[in-house]
């Protein structure tokens, strides 16, 4: 049967009183919705910027190759073109760019000062070309198989640095959403046992609205919706802080990042992100634990 | 009104508390129902709000077979009943104005005509000046003046009542039951279990005597019959 608006008005209106008259169990279950989203909060702005770090680097990983510098300007273009077709055909290889040594001068002298154009009349530098893999976990492989091509100087990167690196970024990602899976699991589980002891108490009421001829329905609307309320009060504290907390971290080491590789995330959307997640878990676990409390009293 | 034909209930735990009763109650009836603690008449009472479902046979109720109605029709049936408990059964976080209100809340009547239905009965039960107390500011007297009228906003043709004076002081049962006369008197069917023996023996009315899952004893005008 189709509930009238009236009706679902006053469901709301009984459930906003219902909130009000039940004052310490409504300001546990809040209290319990609070302390659990503001350690989810935390943690997930954490991992945001851990896995934003770990992009950052794992995307700035390129080989330097340093190309055999030769007298005949013929014979070196013949054999750079050798060579990037050669590096072209590795499988796992995502992109080479070319970089003559007169970019290369620019872009030092872009970095450390005019001083250095002294040697734009006798450039020392080697032409270059800059390889992606495909993957960056491949990095080192695809760099020893280049420097065993012919006309290759060198193919640079990071080395071991990078291979350390990436074995920390990948088992701190893998704990990081364990630890986070496990918080959301205790998140419900302590939020909707809270909301469960609040229904449990109100047991005979469920009992007593059913002998006066109130329907499954009309019985678990009310409670749901308080259990809407109780997600959306409880996170209203741990979005506030959470916002507040970040915006003033970031404004503080933001400006002494400038320029530098690692970067935190922006505030926008960063916030907009996790303070949504924070309010669609609080509304669910809160509308899921009275749902299924609700529930285990209702049979006739 | 009211019939049960051969009706039994038998519980899991091998208590049959029906053994088979059979009855026929009119519209606009009072009814008794006495008996010895244990001898069925809960049971019997249950039965008619469908609290209880029959082993076997049928109770019928306004003409609505509880044998064959479905839980998720219950609820259409008890607003077709009042039923008031001995221990009150008010919601204790809504005042007296909100449970009274509530039985026409569940069938979505129009807020204009619950206002003016709850005070109403209100005032037929005498507590038109406590709407806005809550149930345990008042006395035992008054909360189940409260259940009354909450029993009979909806205007039911049936009243059940469980030992309706139960936790009432003498005086504060004569009230109850003038209220119940008067319920009565303007055409609703009364059924009420009861231990009352004063009570049964001077508001003369047809007394329907339960023992051992059985009507020992059914008599217009009758008496308690038994020792209080």
């Amino acid at each position: 049967m189709a509930m009238k608006a009236r009706t679902l008005q006053r469901h709301f209106r009984e459930s906003l009183k219902s909130l009000t008259r039940n004052g310490w169990m409504t300001f546990a279950s809040i209290s319990a919705v609070t302390v659990t989203l503001l350690l989810v909060g935390v943690f997930t702005i954490i991992m945001m910027n851990l896995n934003k770090v770990a992009d950052d680097i794992e995307n700035d990983v390129e080989i330097k190759v340093l190309i055999d510098i030769m007298e005949d300007s013929e014979q070196a273009k013949a054999a750079e073109k050798q060579l990037i077709k050669q590096i072209k055909a590795l499988p796992a290889v995502e992109e080479v760019v070319y970089s003559s040594k007169e970019q290369e001068l620019d872009l030092l002298i872009k970095d450390y000062g005019e001083d250095l154009s002294l040697f734009e009349q006798s450039n020392p530098l080697n032409n270059v070309l800059y390889v992606k893999a495909k993957d960056p976990q491949q990095t080192v492989k695809v760099a020893k198989q280049i420097e065993k091509l012919e006309h290759t100087q060198e193919a640079v990167y990071g080395k071991e640095k990078v291979e350390k690196l990436f074995n920390f970024l990948n088992i701190s990602r893998n704990v990081g959403i364990v630890l986070i899976l496990g918080l959301l699991f205790t998140a419900i589980f302590l939020i909707s046992n809270t909301i469960r002891i609040t229904i449990f108490a109100r047991k005979d009421e469920i009992e007593i609205m059913k002998l006066v001829g109130a329907t499954n329905s009309f019985v678990r609307i009310p409670f749901v919706l308080e259990g809407m309320w109780l997600g959306i009060l409880g996170s209203i504290i741990p979005i506030t802080v959470i916002s507040v907390l970040y915006s003033n971290i970031y404004k503080l080491i933001q400006p002494s990042m400038n320029g530098e590789l690692l970067q935190l995330l922006d505030t926008t959307p960063l916030l907009y992100q996790v303070n949504a997640l924070l309010l669609a878990i609080g509304v669910f676990i809160g509308i899921w634990g009275s749902f299924m409390s609700v529930r285990k009293f209702l049979k006739v | 009104m009211i019939q049960m034909k051969n009706v039994v209930k038998k519980y899991p735990n091998g208590v049959v508390a029906a053994n088979g009763i059979t009855i026929d109650i009119k519209q606009g009836e009072f009814v008794y129902v006495v008996g010895p603690s244990g001898a069925g008449k809960s049971t019997f009472i249950k039965l008619m709000y469908r609290e209880e479902k029959p082993t076997s046979g049928d109770v019928i109720i306004a003409g609505t077979n509880l044998s064959t109605l479905k839980n998720r029709q219950v609820p259409y049936l008890r607003r077709q009943l009042g039923v008031v408990f001995q221990d009150f059964k008010l919601l204790p976080r809504m005042n007296v104005f909100e449970n009274v209100a509530y039985a026409l809340e569940v069938i979505e009547e129009n807020p204009q005509v619950i206002r003016k239905r709850v005070m109403d009965v209100l005032d037929l039960v005498g507590l038109k000046h406590k709407v806005r107390m809550f149930p345990n500011e008042l006395s035992g007297g008054e909360q189940q003046r409260v259940s009354i009228a909450r029993s009979i906003v909806n205007m039911p043709k049936v009243v059940i009542a469980d030992e309706p004076t139960g936790n009432l002081d003498p005086d504060t049962s004569w009230e109850i039951m003038n209220i119940f006369e008067e319920i009565n008197a303007r055409g609703t069917t009364i059924v009420m279990a009861t231990h009352n023996r004063e009570i049964v023996n001077t508001i003369r009315r047809r007394v329907i005597a339960i023992e051992g899952g059985l009507i020992v004893r059914d008599v217009n005008g009758g008496e308690y019959g038994y020792e209080s």
